[in-house]
């Protein structure tokens, strides 16, 4: 018999190294939790997408169109035409990786194909091969690679992996922004009938109903009558709302998920109780029920589409202009398209606040404006009564949502809403915030339950900077102006650092209000008694 | 307690070691990032590096606090268990120690005195991994609920939704002809 009994030098040198993974070789692996599934055929339909038909990322057949690589190849050569934007950012990058390490689906996944340098070169490889002579000359060598069917199927995985954040923009010495080459790449694989149910159901329904969620007038209608007797019982004041009323001289639109979702619909009451304190001339709609725009994360086509609706219904509302509520991506189409796709929009005026006479000549070509610029402007002017101390049971901190703070560089008015109502703030750490936000990880249409692994991976960097400032002071509450954070902030952050809440700033600002004729409150809109004086 | 002066004293060099072959766990080239040490542009390797600088010391103890280790590890487990490894991936780290203090003390192990007390150190080790598989159970069962508790959310809109539109709601809420 032999002795198997390892000798003790033997025993000692067992390799526990697990085994390497070498990147470039590996094809994509649509691996459970790590990608969003694909559009449900009806919906593809109703929108009169090309191709439309039941698959998922994960078959081994996508069913693609016969002549798919044409299509691709043909799309693409219309849009470096056409985006010149495009071209540029084909040609320019120095690979200097300045951006490699900036993106948090990197800091979270330490895939290198979230490089967002690399995941742009997914994208450039294949522009190399058909549209360069470098590249049809030195192939490989040059850094140009075929089109197949795995390329395509690492577009879908990679570009669905990237929220549109435009983190990594700001450090890039060119300005190039891998956003838009992530959009040209979604734009592309919708071609062949290859796009994501959570973006694609919602514009949709937008486009159907007006919103989301797919809410009809009547039930939108019903909503905010139910919305008022909470803002009666809760502060006896009788709160008026209208719809679809013509002539009201400003029309105020927001996500459908702040009446429709939690903790949205705090901050829903909040604008309501806002606006009937200074006796605002306003009217909701329940046709242009919707501030987000998730046309932006599918093509510019689409995001044109949807964006003109709420400019169809101010003009045939008539009113003077609009006001917009906490949305996040919203106010990028606004601010960064608008003007050019569906502007001008001449049928309006340019805004002045109706309370303070401010001219917001900032939103003098879109005719829009910022509720958080419309709110810090009462405050300053001093119209607001309010009493910090009613949120003093919140230790709260600040999340800049991508949008508003890269698109549109608003980085005060928040601020000093919250310093106005409420007694505790702590931000996060400077590189963590304002331009260099992380992003929740969830945006651009990737927020579905299936991909939860992937928003986790994602949403780490941002979740790891409110960790440090619950350790240190105790923030129990992150405030934010964007639904979706709204919507997906909760779930990260009880994974990553649970005790910490989530709330849109105009909950905190209904909370401070102090009403007129208003009963006593006992306790904030979520019904948490106030914190009470120290004895 | 050779052993435990030999691990005291090449501390640094045997942390190095563990850090760099957790990092070899990630794809090819990223490693040179997981080193940079900025807690907040680098939360993985930041809080690998802090984490097994603690569990190291844990180990150094006459007895290993449970508590404290099972903190520590379950926050470098989080952020394995929804990465992109297998369970056995993700809790392997524990026994790269292993081979990190191997490689390091090399033949100084292997003189008799040193064996003996590495026999009785390396169940702690194995006793981290044990607590390493608890607290990957309890990342995945928190990911579940937290999956599980969206899909309500969604479930509770569109019955609200169906409500409102004028829809029967049964008992638990189910649409109903
Ligand atoms: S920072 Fe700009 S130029 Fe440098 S690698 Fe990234 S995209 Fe290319
Ligand atoms: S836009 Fe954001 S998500 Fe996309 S590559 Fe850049 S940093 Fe990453």
């Amino acid at each position: 018999m032999t002795d198997t009994t390892k000798k003790p030098e033997e025993l000692l040198k067992l390799d526990y190294t697990p085994p390497k993974k070498g990147w470039m070789e590996t094809p994509v692996d649509f691996k459970k939790g790590t990608y969003c599934y694909s559009a449900p055929q009806k919906h593809q339909e109703y929108l009169g997408l090309p191709y439309p038909r039941q698959w998922q990322p994960f078959d081994a057949d996508w069913k693609l169109p016969e002549n798919w690589k044409q299509i691709i190849l043909e799309g693409m050569n219309d849009r470096l035409k056409k985006y010149r934007s495009f071209r540029l950012y084909m040609d320019i990058c120095v690979r200097c990786g300045a951006c490699a390490d900036k993106c948090h689906f990197f800091i979270g996944t330490g895939d290198p194909k979230n490089m967002p340098v690399l995941r742009a070169e997914l994208l450039r490889s294949v522009y190399r091969k058909y549209f360069t002579l470098g590249g049809k000359l030195f192939g490989k060598v040059g850094g140009a690679r075929e089109l197949t069917e795995d390329v395509l199927k690492e577009w879908y995985y990679y570009f669905y992996q990237c929220t549109e954040c435009r983190r990594c923009s700001v450090f890039c010495p060119y300005g190039i922004d891998t956003c838009e080459i992530t959009m040209m790449a979604r734009d592309l694989l919708s071609l062949v009938g290859c796009n994501v149910g959570w973006v694609i159901e919602p514009a949709s329904n937008c486009f159907r109903t007006g919103n989301h969620l797919g809410v009809p007038p009547h039930a939108f209608k019903d909503t905010l009558d139910f919305a008022i007797d909470e803002v009666e019982d809760l502060t006896g004041v009788k709160v008026e709302a209208s719809v679809n009323r013509k002539g009201a001289e400003l029309l105020f639109i927001t996500p459908s998920a702040d009446y429709f979702a939690s903790p949205h619909w705090y901050t829903f009451l909040g604008y309501l109780m806002l606006f009937h304190e200074i006796g605002l001339d306003y009217t909701w709609s329940a046709y242009a029920s919707e501030g987000g725009n998730f046309g932006l994360f599918h093509s510019a086509e689409m995001m044109k589409r949807l964006n003109a609706k709420m400019y169809a219904e101010a003009k045939r509302l008539g009113v003077k202009w609009i006001l917009g509520g906490e949305c996040g991506h919203m106010w990028r189409v606004v601010h960064q398209y608008m003007n050019t796709i569906n502007g001008p929009a001449d049928f309006l005026e340019e805004p002045v606040s109706p309370i303070t006479g401010t001219k917001f000549e900032n939103a003098k070509a879109t005719k829009m404006v910022h509720i958080c610029e419309f709110t810090a402007d009462l405050i300053k002017n001093n119209k607001l009564k309010l009493d910090p101390s009613r949120n003093d049971h919140w230790k709260m901190t600040f999340h800049d949502s991508c949008n508003p703070a890269r698109a549109m560089g608003l980085f005060e008015e928040p601020r000093y809403i919250i310093k106005n109502v409420c007694n505790n703030f702590y931000e996060m750490p400077e590189n963590t915030i304002k331009e260099y936000t992380f992003c929740c990880g969830s945006g651009a249409g990737l927020g579905s339950d299936e991909n939860l692994e992937m928003r986790l991976r994602g949403g780490l960097p941002r979740a790891n900077a409110v960790k440090y400032v619950k350790e240190k002071h105790g923030v129990n509450l992150l405030t934010c102006i964007c639904a979706i954070d709204r919507a997906v902030l909760p779930t990260l952050l009880q994974y990553w650092v649970p005790g910490v809440e989530v709330s849109g700033l105009h909950e905190l600002v209904g909370n401070a209000l102090v009403m007129k004729g208003e009963k006593e409150r006992t306790t904030d809109m979520r019904g948490t008694p106030r914190k009470q004086e120290a004895k | 307690m050779a052993l435990k002066t030999l691990l005291t004293q090449n501390k640094n060099s045997i942390l190095q070691r563990w850090f760099n072959l957790i990092a070899d766990t990630y794809p090819t080239g990223v490693s040179d990032f997981l080193k940079d040490n900025d807690r907040f542009t680098n939360p993985v390797g930041h809080t690998i590096s802090q984490e097994i600088n603690s569990l190291y010391d844990e180990l150094l103890q006459d007895r290993v606090d449970s508590d404290k280790a099972a903190a520590s590890l379950d926050n470098i487990i989080k952020i394995r268990a929804v990465q992109d490894f297998s369970p056995q991936e993700a809790i392997s780290f524990v026994f790269l120690l292993k081979k990190a203090i191997t490689d390091e003390l090399g033949s100084e192990l292997e003189k008799k005195q040193s064996f003996g007390e590495w026999l009785e150190f390396e169940p702690g080790i194995d006793k981290l991994a044990s607590i390493a598989f608890d607290k990957y159970m309890e990342s995945r069962e928190k990911i579940c609920e937290l999956r599980v508790n969206e899909v309500r959310a969604d479930r509770e809109i569109a019955f609200r939704l169906l409500r409102l539109m004028g829809g029967k709601n049964g008992k638990h809420g189910e649409a109903v002809e």
